[in-house]
C-alpha cells in the first residue's frame, strides 16, 4: 500500500502544485478574504507582544522595589528607604500607564493573560510599601484609584486635539488576590530578617498580620481562582514559620539578654532549616 | 478598611461572578443541543440517498438556524456586553460548531466559502467587537476547518454514492482554502493545532482525485454530466 502511494506521490504533488498556483490568484475572494484576516491577526498578535514586554518590565521593576524594601530593617532612616521606593512604584505606574494606552478601546480580558503576572507584581510590591507604613492591607480601590493616567499634557496638546484624557487602569480583584497571596511570602521574609535584627515586636504585628489574611483566604477557600488555592498551601507555610518565630522570642525572651537574642534565633532556624528539607 | 472586609468584599464579587458563569453554562447547554440537532439533518448528506435531498435537508438546517438565533439573543441577556471576552471560553466551542454547520450549509448550497459577515448573520450576531456580541476571528476560521475535514469526509462519501464529478470540485475548493490559510500567520494556539490538520484533509481529497482519474472516472462522470 506504502509504495503505491509513495509512487503516485511526485505526479499528485505536481498537480496538487499547479492547483494551488492557479487558485492562489489574488483576485479570488477566498484570498482576499484570508488577506483581510491576516492583517486582523497580525494586529492582534502584536499588541499581545507588546503587552507581553511590558507586563515583564513591570515584574522587573515590582520585584527590585521589594528587595529595596527589604532593606528597611537593616538601615536607620526608613523614610529614605521608603520614598525611593515610592519613586520606583511611580516608574512601574507610567508603565501600566502604557498598557492602559494599550488597551483604550479594547477589551481588557481579551489580553488579560499577557499583563496579570506583571500586574501581580505589582500589587505585591505596592501593598509591601503600603504595609511598612501604615501596618494594614491596602484596599483594591486604593489600587485602583492610583492607576488614573492623564495623558502627557504636552504630547497630548500636539498630536490630539481633545487634550487630556484620562485613562484608567483597573486590577480584577482575581490579580489583587493573587497579588495579596504573594505578599504574603514577602511578608513572612521580613519577619525572619527582623528578628535577625533585634527587633521584637515587628514578628508579633506580623503574625498577627499574616494571620488575619489567612482567614481571610480560607474564608474565600475555593470559590476562587484556581490559582488560589495553589498559593494558600505556600501561604500556611509563611504562616507557620512566622509563628513558630512568634513562639521562640515568647519562649526564649525571657531568659536571654535583648542582645543576644539573634543568636539563639538563629541557631534555631538552622535547626529548623533541614527538617523542612526533608518535608 | 479591614482585612476582613477586603476579603468578604472580594468573596462578594467571585460569587457574583459563578453565578454569571452558571447562567451562561446553562444557555450554552441549550445551544450545544440545538447545534447536535442541527448537524444530526446535515449528517445524511453523507448517505447515497441523502445527495438527492442536499436542498431539503439545507432548508431545513436553516429552519433550525432560526432557534439558534433566538437562543444567542437570550445569552446575550446573561452578561454586560463589554465583558465578552472574560466568558468567552464558555461558548467558544459551540460557537465554532456554529459557524462550521453555517459554513457546511452555505457550501453544500452554493459551493463557495462562506463570508464572515454571512456566519455573523446566520447566528444573529455582529463581526465587530465594538457592536456587541460578535464572532471572533479565530472562530470562524476554526469553523471553516471543522468544515474542511467533513468535506473530505464528503469527497470519499460522494464517490460510493456514484457522484464522481464532486470530489474535483471539492478538491479546487480546499486547494484555495489551503493556500488562504497559507497567507496567515499563525502562532502557537489551538488554530494552529487545528489548521496543521488541514494538510491530511488536502492529501485525502488529493487521493480521492487521484484514484478517480487513473481509472477515467473523472472523466467519465464529466462527459456524463454533459449529456
Amino acid at each position: 500500500m506504502n509504495k503505491r502511494e509513495g509512487e503516485g506521490c511526485p505526479r499528485r504533488n505536481a498537480d496538487a502544485v499547479q492547483d494551488r498556483e492557479m487558485s492562489a490568484n489574488p483576485s479570488s475572494p477566498v484570498i482576499a478574504a484570508f488577506k483581510v484576516f491576516q492583517q486582523e491577526l497580525d494586529t492582534k498578535h502584536d499588541k499581545y507582544e507588546r503587552l507581553v514586554k511590558m507586563s515583564r518590565d513591570i515584574t522587573i521593576e515590582s520585584k527590585r522595589t521589594i528587595f529595596l524594601l527589604h532593606r528597611v530593617t537593616s538601615v536607620p532612616e526608613a523614610e529614605d528607604v521608603l520614598s525611593e521606593a515610592d519613586v520606583k512604584l511611580d516608574g512601574v505606574r507610567q508603565k501600566i500607564g502604557q498598557i492602559a494606552e494599550e488597551l483604550r478601546g479594547e477589551d481588557i480580558h481579551q489580553f488579560h493573560r499577557a499583563f496579570t503576572p506583571g500586574i501581580q507584581e505589582y500589587v505585591e510590591a505596592v501593598s509591601f510599601l503600603h504595609y511598612i507604613r501604615h501596618r494594614s492591607l491596602i484596599s483594591l480601590e486604593e489600587i485602583n484609584a492610583r492607576l488614573v493616567f492623564m495623558r502627557a499634557e504636552k504630547g497630548a496638546a500636539e498630536t490630539m486635539p481633545l487634550g487630556s484624557q484620562v485613562l484608567t487602569f483597573q486590577v480584577t480583584p482575581s490579580d489583587y488576590l493573587l497579588g495579596v497571596a504573594d505578599l504574603t511570602g514577602e511578608l513572612m521574609r521580613m519577619c525572619i530578617s527582623s528578628v535577625g535584627n533585634g527587633d521584637i515586636d515587628t514578628p508579633f504585628q506580623l503574625s498577627q498580620f499574616l494571620r488575619q489574611i489567612h482567614d481571610g483566604f480560607s474564608y474565600i477557600g475555593n470559590t476562587g481562582p484556581y490559582e488560589v488555592s495553589k498559593k494558600l498551601h505556600t501561604l500556611r507555610q509563611s504562616l507557620g514559620k512566622v509563628e513558630d518565630a512568634c513562639y521562640t522570642l515568647r519562649v526564649r525572651g525571657s531568659e536571654i539578654p535583648k542582645h543576644m537574642l539573634a543568636d539563639v534565633f538563629s541557631s534555631r532556624t538552622t535547626l529548623i532549616d533541614p527538617e523542612e528539607g526533608v518535608v | 478598611m479591614s482585612v476582613t472586609e477586603m476579603f468578604s468584599y472580594i468573596q462578594g464579587f467571585l460569587s457574583a461572578d459563578q453565578d454569571i458563569r452558571e447562567d451562561i453554562r446553562k444557555v450554552v447547554q441549550i445551544l450545544e443541543q440545538t447545534a447536535r440537532e442541527i448537524l444530526t439533518v446535515l449528517q445524511s448528506v453523507h448517505q447515497p440517498s441523502g445527495f438527492k435531498e442536499i436542498p431539503s435537508k439545507c432548508a431545513k438546517a436553516r429552519e433550525l438556524f432560526c432557534t439558534v438565533r433566538t437562543q444567542i439573543a437570550d445569552l446575550k441577556t446573561k452578561f454586560p456586553v463589554e465583558q465578552y471576552y472574560r466568558f468567552h471560553e464558555h461558548w467558544r466551542f459551540v460557537l465554532q460548531r456554529l459557524a462550521f454547520l453555517a459554513a457546511f450549509v452555505v457550501y453544500l448550497e452554493s459551493e463557495t466559502l462562506v463570508t464572515r459577515e454571512a456566519v455573523a448573520h446566520i447566528l444573529g450576531i455582529e463581526v465587530v467587537r465594538e457592536k456587541g456580541f460578535h464572532l471572533d476571528v479565530e472562530d470562524y476560521l476554526a469553523g471553516v476547518l471543522i468544515m474542511a475535514s467533513e468535506l473530505s469526509r464528503l469527497a470519499v462519501n460522494s464517490v460510493t454514492a456514484g457522484d464522481y464529478n464532486r470530489p474535483l470540485r471539492i478538491s479546487n475548493f480546499i486547494n484555495e482554502l489551503d493556500s488562504g490559510f497559507r497567507l496567515l500567520n499563525l502562532k502557537n494556539d489551538p488554530l494552529r493545532k487545528r489548521y496543521d490538520g488541514l494538510k491530511y484533509d488536502v492529501k485525502k481529497i488529493e487521493e480521492v482525485v487521484y484514484d478517480l482519474s487513473i481509472r477515467g472516472l473523472a472523466k467519465e462522470s464529466e462527459s456524463g454530466g454533459a449529456k
